[in-house]
């Protein structure tokens, strides 16, 4: 019969209309600039650049190897090597970013460049409120804008940020345990130099290559 | 108190009268009397309309389980008025935007179109009584100037349609004609049975018929019910509204006949469509649910013109439902319900009402008429749905 359709469609607008003001699960709209929704732990917006500590330069992981740049599929980054080099967070010399700048009007927010960072030194970023006036110079991120400390990672990624903090943690401990072992050894071996050149002995057999110490020692 | 409320605006206009008598010639009164009485319509009605847009909004966002504009309130404020500032700010948005026209428009009839919406839309509420001795214009011959006045629209649709010079435009124009003219016939066909019935084509002496509570009202006769229900499909196609918007539906011809419109322009019909829609549900309200009477007698203590405003505040909820909830006609289901429906059964409504007339009262009258509707009302609405294009698609190669 003509009508009867419509009825039953009348009938549930007219619920929905109700059950709005009624339930709020199904008003699932989120007042946004007042309420806000949890991001999910893998949101992704724009990279970063992690430093360790409080410099930002001084604890700057990344070393300028140019990986991500080339690999950048829009090629949105840009990197000038620095001429002098800086410790890293293992004591090495290593080269530092003198220029890193990255144009967010063309990023993709593909993440490669974090897969391909073998430093982990480039991490997506959660902000999303990036707007501004200038769309040219406001958009276009300089190195001291992109560099954000490691505690804003793990704020922003904890089970990620955890995962490499044990890692880099690991690597130093195991370096720290190699350079003792190695001073160790050079002492051993000067004092075997030493004692080699005070007696005419004929030297004793090499000595075995030095276990590196348990990680307690270090 | 009731007294001087239920008069209120009458009194005002003859108190204003009475200044003015003092230092205006005596020929220019009329004129006057006039645009005092014209002032509250061209006040109330847009502001009515302007309150609307906001409303629909909410409701259409509510029936979509969302909340709607609730943002824009008083500026430099944090009040928010739960969004009822919104229509100053797209109003304002509609003044300062850039009034662009097409090239090689027809520039004279593209400028006279928008104007030619509204006139004849605030022309028809001329005729209607909105309180008790409240009729702007008491014509002899009130509904046939409202239906006279209502079809010039018809015109001005056709207008902007033809000299935009725009494909889609001429497109929602020729669906907009062919739409409403075909509506016009069971609008008008449906108000017969009333006009039969009270025996005047006078507004004023039609709501004067109803008095006494809600079962004096046509609607509450079988037949008056069948014709409401008619007009009110009629009037929904008349105004463009949902299932009816053919002639805009956004989604296929982007704004119908008022696509190369914009800035104030777009905004005037949009106030002439909305307009057009009051209008219909005040005139719907006067031929069948009693004008500006209260539903019971105890309840006159409340002004009349407040109960026109509350029924015509239910009609517009009621078309807002409706647009919430139903998709829009095809092309061909819009004309076989115009032609193979609602013209046969607008007309038996007009025999019923004619039945109804000269039985005598009781339940066997009631049955007889009711018999007389729903009886060809199942057999057009079942031819209705075996004719071709209406119903269940059926493909000829698929399957």
């Amino acid at each position: 019969m003509l009508g009867t359709g419509i009825l039953k469609g009348m009938v549930e607008t007219a619920k929905n209309f109700a059950g709005s003001y009624v339930s709020d699960e199904r008003l699932t709209t989120v007042q946004y600039p007042e309420e806000r929704q949890k991001l999910a732990e893998n949101t992704r917006q724009f990279p970063f650049l992690v430093f360790d500590g409080n410099d930002p330069l001084a604890g700057m992981r990344c070393v300028a190897c140019q990986i991500c740049e080339k690999e950048c599929p829009p090629q949105c980054i840009y990197i000038e090597k620095s001429k002098d080099k800086k410790p890293d967070h293992l004591g090495k010399p290593q080269f530092y970013p003198a220029r890193f700048d990255i144009d967010i009007s063309v990023c993709m927010s593909c993440q490669i460049c974090v897969e391909v960072c073998p430093f982990e030194a480039i991490k997506m970023d959660t902000e999303f409120e990036l707007s501004t006036g200038d769309r040219f110079g406001g958009l276009l991120f300089n190195r001291d804008q992109l560099a954000k400390s490691n505690a804003h990672y793990n704020k922003i990624h904890p089970t990620e940020a955890a995962e490499i903090d044990a890692k880099r943690a690991d690597e130093k401990i195991k370096a720290e345990a190699k350079a003792k072992a190695d001073a160790e050894a050079k002492a051993k071996a000067a004092e075997a130099a030493k004692a080699a050149a005070n007696t005419p002995k004929p030297a004793p057999a090499p000595q075995p290559p030095a276990k590196p110490a348990p990680p307690s020692a270090a | 108190m009731t007294e001087l409320l239920e008069q209120f605006p009458v009194t005002l206009k003859h108190a204003i009268l009475d200044v003015l008598s003092k230092f205006l010639p005596e020929w220019l009164l009329p004129i006057a009397s006039a645009i005092l009485s014209i002032t509250p319509i061209l006040i109330v009605f847009p502001t009515i309309f302007a309150l609307t847009t906001v409303v629909e909004r909410k409701v259409l966002g509510r029936i979509q389980n969302r909340p709607g504009p609730n943002r824009v309130g008083i500026p430099l404020t944090n009040i928010r008025l739960a969004g009822f500032g919104q229509f100053i700010a797209d109003g304002i948005k509609a003044l300062i935007k850039e009034d662009i026209v097409p090239r090689n428009a027809d520039k004279v009839v593209h400028f006279l179109a928008p104007i030619a919406v509204v006139i004849p839309a605030l022309l028809a509420y001329s005729v209607l009584p909105i309180g008790k001795n409240m009729t702007a214009l008491d014509l002899d011959a009130g509904v046939l100037f409202f239906f006279a006045v209502g079809s010039a629209t018809e015109l001005s649709v056709f207008m902007a349609g033809w000299s935009s010079r725009n494909k889609y435009a001429l497109l929602g124009a020729m669906r907009a004609i062919a739409q409403m003219v075909s509506y016009e016939l069971p609008l008008v066909l449906s108000t017969v049975g009333v006009i039969m019935m009270t025996g005047t084509l006078s507004t004023t002496q039609i709501v004067e018929a109803q008095a006494g509570g809600f079962w004096h009202w046509h609607a509450a006769t079988p037949w008056g019910f069948a014709a409401f229900f008619l007009f009110l499909v009629a009037a929904t196609a008349e105004a463009n509204r949902t299932p009816f918007d053919l002639p805009e539906a956004e989604s296929e011809i982007i704004a119908g006949y008022f696509t190369e419109y914009s800035g104030f322009k777009f905004a005037l019909f949009f106030l002439g469509e909305y307009l057009g829609l009051f209008a219909m549900s005040g005139l719907g309200i006067t031929l069948f649910l009693g004008g500006w009477h209260a539903p019971l007698p105890a309840l006159e203590v409340v002004p009349s013109w407040i109960w026109f405003f509350l029924k015509l505040g239910v009609f517009i909820m009621f078309f807002i439902w409706l647009r919430g909830t139903l998709p829009r006609l095809r092309m061909d289901q819009l004309m076989n319900l115009a032609w193979k429906f609602m013209v046969p059964l607008t007309l038996i409504t007009i025999v019923a009402a004619g039945v109804w007339r000269f039985m005598d009262p009781g339940f066997t009258r009631c049955l007889t008429v009711t018999a007389m509707i729903v009886v060809p009302y199942l057999l057009l609405s079942n031819a209705l749905f075996t004719a071709r294009g209406v119903g269940k698609r059926t493909y000829r190669y698929a399957d």
